[in-house]
């Protein structure tokens, strides 16, 4: 696989060519080094577009669409702090004091696509968008218009992840049934206890 | 000319029906069960476990260190721990596998669990007739059903067994060869 | 854009026809001889000529993701085998490489050798049975198919000695294979190599020419090359519409750059050049197998130093893909630095390969439908995972 361009490159054409959109690159330290580009919603679909038919780029390929779950998450570290402490002799003394301190990071869900070029045969560029939240916000601009190959795996996203796809043209349940109410591929799913399976096979 | 190609596959068509009278080749079937293929040597179905000796339940090489039942993808491997130790085939005090099951209605035939075993006490089985009325219990084998012996895995894979009775030999020499310096220093303050 | 003009037609059509009543919906499968396992086509018809066909999957869905990432890196090679499970050799490959990219791990070179050998083999056995298949779609019933089989009997009794397993090799580590291949092995694999030629001519003997078969495909369900990029469709059928991309000339992943091979393309996309590129293509194979199988060397089959239980690659992610008989595969791993996969995503070729299975039938009738579903190549473990 060849990389053709670096990211940065690609992110300076893309700014340069979608006025207003916002990128940042996401470095990747595996020995894989596929680094990814991080876009923002408003301007998603004219990035894609830009991506899809700039003629350096011809980022014609869209070969895989991952939705991926970051739940909230609870960093705690140990921070040495200055307090007022009042000590038995009945001294206000200042000290140094360990604390622990509870940081809530926000969990989201993200969209992962990996684009390559046919015509040039260079690839693969990697793409992401991230929701606001994983609850009522869970939404993302469709590329299904750029990238018909998005179609099925969007609607997968959606229906796994409950990354909801704007502009779409048939965002459904693909492999559970329509009915279904929760998306099994989140990191909190629970699953049905195995005797209910049971009974339902019964 | 229309209708000459399907004159010439017709014409393949005979070709392989009279063949298959007489050439070995083009005759492919055989009339299970009266008449089988030999396995292969490799084949594999579902795992047992191996013991030296006639006795089962002292010669199971199983020391039950359970990394089988961890690394199993589908986890159809039951293991619960002995409270007592028995001697190992080099004679090391070991704990050995009070409970081993194995539910084979849900081993998928992996052979995972002959991999990451470090003891060579568990192998791959070939028989594939294995057809039972009995869904749960009939499928769920207990260590009784699940223990055969070194002639057996002899019998089976020929090839695979001589190369892990060689291991299992150096293995016996080395602890011998380490414990023949620690005897003689022994005799030696004695 | 090409690609959504034939859904805006369809809608208009029906619009001018205003008389909804004579359409007339049905549903095709899940359980018909012809959708190749459990799956479902709701096609509307008006007569016997195709308004509208939207896919339904789901019927084989067991959630092969979420099973992945709750097992180890090791444990989840035998599941691969269950994808497309006409050819778990590369599956096993398409993952072991993802994993591979992601940790770094290097391949010997006698195990990238082996690896060729097996996914040839594994290309030649499903491109002849998939157009066995094609064939008992169109109605001719078992005896192209049954060709096919003794064929592919030959390969997976050669796969069984070696790995122990017909179809559920679970062959493949990350690293290099799991067991060395012997020189009768070798040697049996030469044979295959030789008579395949042969077997190839009677086959296109018996079909090719065909008359039957020529009013069938040709000019059935065509494709165009634009359509066929934007809706990522890969592999045999990509080719079929004339664009030139074959992952194994284009990546060069494994040693494939070694070896000379064409390959073949088509100028219409229609079923009869899908059918004629995998026919050329296993030729394509023989000739990748007869070169491996000449320089294959002595040596180690897998990396000494890589741990297969508890392997943790370190924080990070990786796509890897190879070009399976199907399409392109390809594995997208993110580790978090444990023991199982933060997020392991399989690209599988048969589904997205669906994508444009309306744009090919509309305007077709109900038995081309058939015809083109068959000429896709599709397999239900793949597809709903
Ligand atoms: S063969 Fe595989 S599934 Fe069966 S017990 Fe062993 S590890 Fe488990
Ligand atoms: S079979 Fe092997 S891996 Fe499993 S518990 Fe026994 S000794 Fe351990």
């Amino acid at each position: 696989m060849t990389q053709a361009i670096s990211v940065e490159e690609i992110k300076a054409a893309m700014e340069a060519a979608v006025p207003g959109c916002r990128a940042e690159i996401l470095r990747n330290e595996s020995p894989s080094a596929q680094h990814s580009l991080l876009i923002d919603h408003e301007h998603a679909v004219n990035v894609a577009a830009f991506l899809r038919d700039d003629m350096a780029l011809r980022l014609d390929f869209c070969s895989c669409v991952s939705g991926v779950d970051w739940p909230d998450r609870e960093i705690t570290e140990k921070v040495k702090v200055k307090k007022t402490v009042t000590t038995p002799e009945g001294e206000a003394q200042e000290q140094d004091v360990e604390e622990t301190r509870k940081t809530m990071i926000p969990g989201f869900l993200e969209a992962v696509y990996h684009l390559f070029s046919i015509e040039k045969k260079h690839g693969p560029v990697v793409l992401r968008m991230r929701t606001v939240n994983r609850g009522g916000d869970a939404r993302l601009p469709s590329l299904t218009p750029v990238w018909r190959s998005a179609e099925f795996q969007e609607r997968e996203a959606f229906d796994l992840y409950g990354i909801v796809f704007e502009g779409h043209p048939d965002l459904r349940r693909i492999l559970m049934w329509e009915g279904f109410a929760d998306y099994p591929m989140r990191k909190d799913y629970v699953p049905p206890a195995e005797d209910d399976v049971e009974a339902v096979a019964k | 000319m229309l209708g000459e190609g399907i004159v010439k596959g017709l014409a393949e068509t005979a070709r392989n029906f009279l063949g298959s009278f007489v050439d070995e080749e083009r005759l492919t079937t055989v009339e299970y069960p009266e008449e089988r293929l030999p396995q292969a040597e490799a084949a594999r179905n579902f795992p047992f476990l191996i013991y030296d000796g006639d006795d089962a339940e002292k010669g199971l090489r199983c020391v039950a260190c359970q990394i089988c039942e961890k690394e199993c993808p589908p986890r159809c491997i039951h293991i619960e721990k002995s409270k007592d130790k028995k001697p190992d085939y080099v004679g090391k005090q070991q704990f050995y596998p009070a409970v081993f099951d194995i539910d084979v209605s849900v081993c998928m035939s992996c052979q995972i669990c002959v991999e990451v075993c470090p003891f060579e006490a568990i192998r791959m089985d070939t028989q594939f007739e294995l057809s039972t009325d009995d869904r749960f219990g009939g499928l769920l084998w207990t260590k009784a059903e699940l223990a055969k012996t070194n002639e057996y895995y002899h019998s089976i894979h020929p090839t695979e067994a001589g190369e892990t009775d060689a291991r299992l030999d150096e293995e016996k020499a080395k602890v011998a060869a380490k414990a023949k310096p620690a005897e003689a220093e022994m005799q030696a303050k004695a | 854009m090409s690609a959504m003009v034939t859904r805006v037609v369809l809608e208009e059509e029906e619009s001018a026809r205003g008389v909804e009543g004579e359409l007339l919906e049905i549903s095709m499968g899940p359980h018909h001889p012809s959708t190749h396992g459990v799956f479902r086509m709701d096609v509307r018809l008006d007569g016997e000529r195709v308004t509208r066909l939207k896919p339904v999957f789901g019927y084989l869905h067991r959630n092969h993701e979420k099973i992945a990432e709750k097992a180890s890196y090791l444990a989840a090679i035998p599941y691969t085998d269950r994808l497309d499970y006409l050819c778990s050799m590369t599956n096993n490959w398409g993952y072991a490489l993802a994993v591979e990219k992601l940790a770094g791990i290097p391949v010997p070179e006698r195990a990238e050798y082996i690896r060729v050998i097996t996914a040839e083999l594994t290309r030649l056995q499903n491109h002849a049975s998939l157009i066995g298949f094609l064939l008992q779609d169109m109605g001719a019933s078992g005896t192209p198919l049954m060709y096919a089989f003794r064929e592919r009997e030959k390969i997976l009794d050669l796969f069984e000695s070696l790995t122990g397993a017909r179809m559920m090799c679970n062959y493949m580590r990350f690293g290099g294979v799991r067991v060395d291949c012997s020189s009768e092995w070798l040697e049996a694999a030469q044979n295959i190599a030789s008579s395949f030629p042969q077997f190839l001519d009677e086959y296109e003997q018996l079909l090719t020419g065909n008359e039957i078969l020529m009013a069938r495909t040709q000019g059935v369900g065509a494709l165009s090359a634009e359509l066929a990029v934007n809706a990522g469709i890969t592999g045999p059928m990509l080719r079929a519409s004339g664009v030139n991309y074959d992952l194994r000339k284009v990546d060069r992943y494994g040693i494939y750059d070694r070896f000379t091979f064409r390959v073949p393309l088509g100028d219409h996309g229609d079923v009869y050049d899908r059918y004629m590129i995998r026919l050329l293509e296993m030729r394509e194979s023989v000739k990748i197998l007869e070169q491996a199988l000449a320089a294959i060397p002595e040596g180690p089959i897998i990396d000494p130093k890589t741990r297969l239980r508890g392997l943790r690659p370190k924080a990070g992610e990786a796509y890897g893909r190879i070009e399976g008989p199907k399409g392109e595969l390809g594995f997208f791993l993110i580790s978090d630095g444990s023991t199982n996969p933060y997020r392991y995503k399989v690209r599988p070729p048969s589904m997205i390969n669906l994508t444009v299975l309306e744009d090919m039938c509309l305007g077709r009738n109900v038995a081309d439908v058939v015809v083109i579903l068959g000429s896709v190549d599709i397999v239900m473990g793949e597809v709903d995972r």
